[in-house]
């Protein structure tokens, strides 16, 4: 097959199953818990980074919006998490064990000192009390900032969920573009619009990293990747890109507004939001049909033997 | 992520997340002299369907019932493994040529010879099978577990401890065979146990005590993969060239069942993955991606704040 001609791989629809039922279990978790968990942590991650910066390089009123909305986020981030347990009394056994083995358990192990070194710097931030305390405990928070930015997705990569599986290598970029857009809208809403400059280039650079894993998870994944690209996970996707490009743009634009830059902040918030919730019905979808789990795995058997190869078009690819 | 020995059993870290694996619960820490590994056999080819399994495993386990549902699906109106359906007993009917082979079902007397039978109601053949929780050699649910609540008993099988479970629900999308569910009504993750609590007073779970035809066989897994090796022959031999073995396999993507099948026809037509993976074989690639993706992130960051002096 040509390399350069863009072609995917797409067996036939073929298969067989158990009167067309489902083989995997549909994640339990609840909407909108858990999409908004993977939400608010992205958020507070990179709003703590920007925090933290912020304030080392001179610009208190980013330091003060960021470090706010970094504890804000980072606490109700715990707070859906804790909503979603089927046995919310019993959340302190998370940290019960700590296992590599479980990105939630190690998940937890980020998100609780997290959430209250955050805390403690929001905390100072809005009383003048400790302050340099305050920025030690942001600076910290910060230097967890990049993990609670891309633990979520090998939170959902390490599942049997094809179409979270099939893109453990795509998902923490995607995430962590998606994590710095969130942090950058939130202080081009809420910041001062002389300190804005970096907010604006860490949404263009998160901007490009997240449309750049978004396009190869749609493209790359074969058909595991369909879910990404229909019906309403599809939607939700595409509405994200979309407000991604709109936030960028105007963000760019309108530098010199403050009003078309909090209109940049909001699109970019709304983004993360439909990303979020769109990977997350993704996978839901990618469980709900055997074909995503039959044909690959006959596919992988056979060693790949011949699947047929269909030119790339929406026709082709939207089958019955 | 580099693979590095973990110095009391010499299995290295990728061991530990795939591939074959002698003894899990001696890797999960049990100590020497602990019980071999056991496990199921469930040969589908002498299922009747008669689903004594599925009640005598809710009597005995305490299962509550799911109520009255006609799924419309032949005579399986449980549908599927579950939080409250911890055996589960497929019907498929297939349409197949008239002439059908005898399977050998358990008579009394001597045994018959095999024998090809002409039978009347043409065409149509029953599939049967009773699945369950597979007690993998790499279970992803334990793995994925954050609490501990899910563990390897000195028997190799895998148990959810319900007095540590939170009802985090991450179990339930990381098995690769879509049994373990959390029960709404409770919160807490549900499947089948093994009958740990039998299994310690020396009994047989109660599924394969009562099936009334050996379908389901219970005993070391060295044991059943010897014996179900033998049945797969036997069953070539008498002109059943589609019986299979599924799940006994230890090269295979969970590193083998401790709950194994023999099949008549492809898993799927079953509801069962064809080829299973344990999610966590490639969590080091997982993790590494991560890395990056967070240095990329902090990179980005610092990048901005350096870049530019507005
Ligand atoms: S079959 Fe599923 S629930 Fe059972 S041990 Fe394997 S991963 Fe766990
Ligand atoms: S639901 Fe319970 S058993 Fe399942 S992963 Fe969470 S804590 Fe473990």
């Amino acid at each position: 097959m040509s390399p350069r001609r863009e072609q995917e791989m797409v067996p036939r629809a073929e298969f067989r199953s158990y009167y067309g039922r489902p083989i995997l279990k549909q994640p339990a978790w609840k909407v909108p818990d858990v999409p908004g968990y993977l939400f608010l942590g992205g958020l507070a991650g990179s709003s703590a980074m920007l925090g933290a910066l912020g304030g080392a390089t001179g610009r208190p009123g980013l330091a003060r919006a960021s470090r706010l909305v970094a504890a804000g986020s980072a606490v109700a981030s715990v707070g859906a998490l804790i909503h979603d347990l089927g046995r919310p009394e019993r959340f302190l056994n998370m940290l019960r064990v700590l296992k590599p083995t479980s990105p939630l358990s190690v998940g937890s192990w980020i998100l609780a000192p997290f959430s209250g070194l955050a805390s403690a710097s929001a905390a100072s931030e809005l009383t003048g009390l400790l302050p340099r305390l305050g920025t030690a405990a942001g600076a910290a928070s910060a230097g967890l900032g990049p993990a609670m930015c891309t633990y979520t997705a090998v939170l959902l990569a390490d599942t049997a969920i094809p179409a979270w599986h099939e893109a453990h290598r795509e998902l923490p970029f995607l995430f962590a573009g998606g994590a710095l857009t969130s942090g950058a809208g939130a202080a081009l809403i809420a910041a001062p619009a002389a300190e804005q400059g970096p907010a604006r280039r860490i949404g263009l650079i998160g901007a490009g990293m997240e449309l750049a894993a978004a396009y190869r998870m749609e493209r790359g994944l074969g058909l595991v990747g369909e879910p990404y690209r229909q019906g309403r996970p599809g939607k939700l996707l595409r509405a994200g890109r979309a407000l991604t490009a709109v936030g960028a743009g105007l963000s760019v634009l309108g530098r010199r507004s403050r009003a078309v830059s909090a209109i940049a902040g909001a699109a970019y918030l709304a983004a993360g939001l439909c990303t979020r919730f769109g990977v997350f019905e993704a996978g839901k979808a990618s469980a709900a049909d055997p074909k995503y789990v039959v044909i690959p795995q006959r596919e992988r058997l056979a060693g790949a033997a011949e699947p047929v190869v269909i030119e790339q078009s929406g026709a082709a690819l939207s089958r019955p | 992520m580099t693979t590095g020995h973990t110095g009391t059993t010499g299995t290295t870290w990728r061991d530990r997340l795939a591939g074959p694996l002698a003894d899990p619960a001696g890797e999960a820490g049990h100590a020497d002299g602990h019980p071999p590994r056991m496990g199921f056999f469930t040969d589908t080819s002498i299922c009747i369907g008669c689903k004594a399994c599925e009640v005598a495993c809710k009597e005995w386990n305490g299962v509550p019932d799911t109520g009255l549902d006609l799924l419309g699906s032949s005579y399986d109106n449980t549908g599927a493994l579950g939080a409250n359906s911890w055996r589960h007993v497929a019907f498929v009917e297939q349409r197949v040529p008239a002439e059908r082979v005898e399977l050998g079902m358990p008579g009394i007397g001597a045994p018959e010879q095999p024998q090809r039978a002409e039978t009347d109601d043409a065409g149509v053949r029953w599939l049967m099978s009773s699945d369950v929780c597979k007690h993998c050699t790499h279970a992803a649910c334990l793995d994925v577990c954050p609490t501990g609540s899910l563990f390897r008993t000195e028997f190799g099988t895998v148990v959810v401890q319900e007095d540590i479970c939170n009802g985090c629900g991450y179990c339930v999308p990381a098995c690769p065979y879509g049994v373990i569910e959390r029960r709404e009504s409770d919160g807490r993750a549900f499947k089948c146990t093994l009958c740990y609590d039998r299994l310690r007073d020396g009994l047989e779970p109660a599924c394969a005590k009562a099936c009334p035809t050996d379908s389901i066989q219970f005993g070391p897994l060295d044991e059943l993969r010897e014996r179900a090796e033998r049945r797969v022959e036997q069953l070539h031999d008498r002109g059943v060239p589609e019986a299979r073995l599924y799940g006994e396999d230890p090269d295979d993507g969970v590193g083998g069942d401790g709950a194994f099948f023999l099949l008549l026809d492809e898993p799927e037509v079953y509801g069962l993955p064809p080829d299973p993976v344990v999610t966590t074989r490639d969590l080091p690639a997982m993790w590494k991606h991560m890395g990056m993706a967070a240095v990329a992130a902090a990179a980005g960051a610092l990048a901005a704040f350096l870049g530019g002096r507005r």
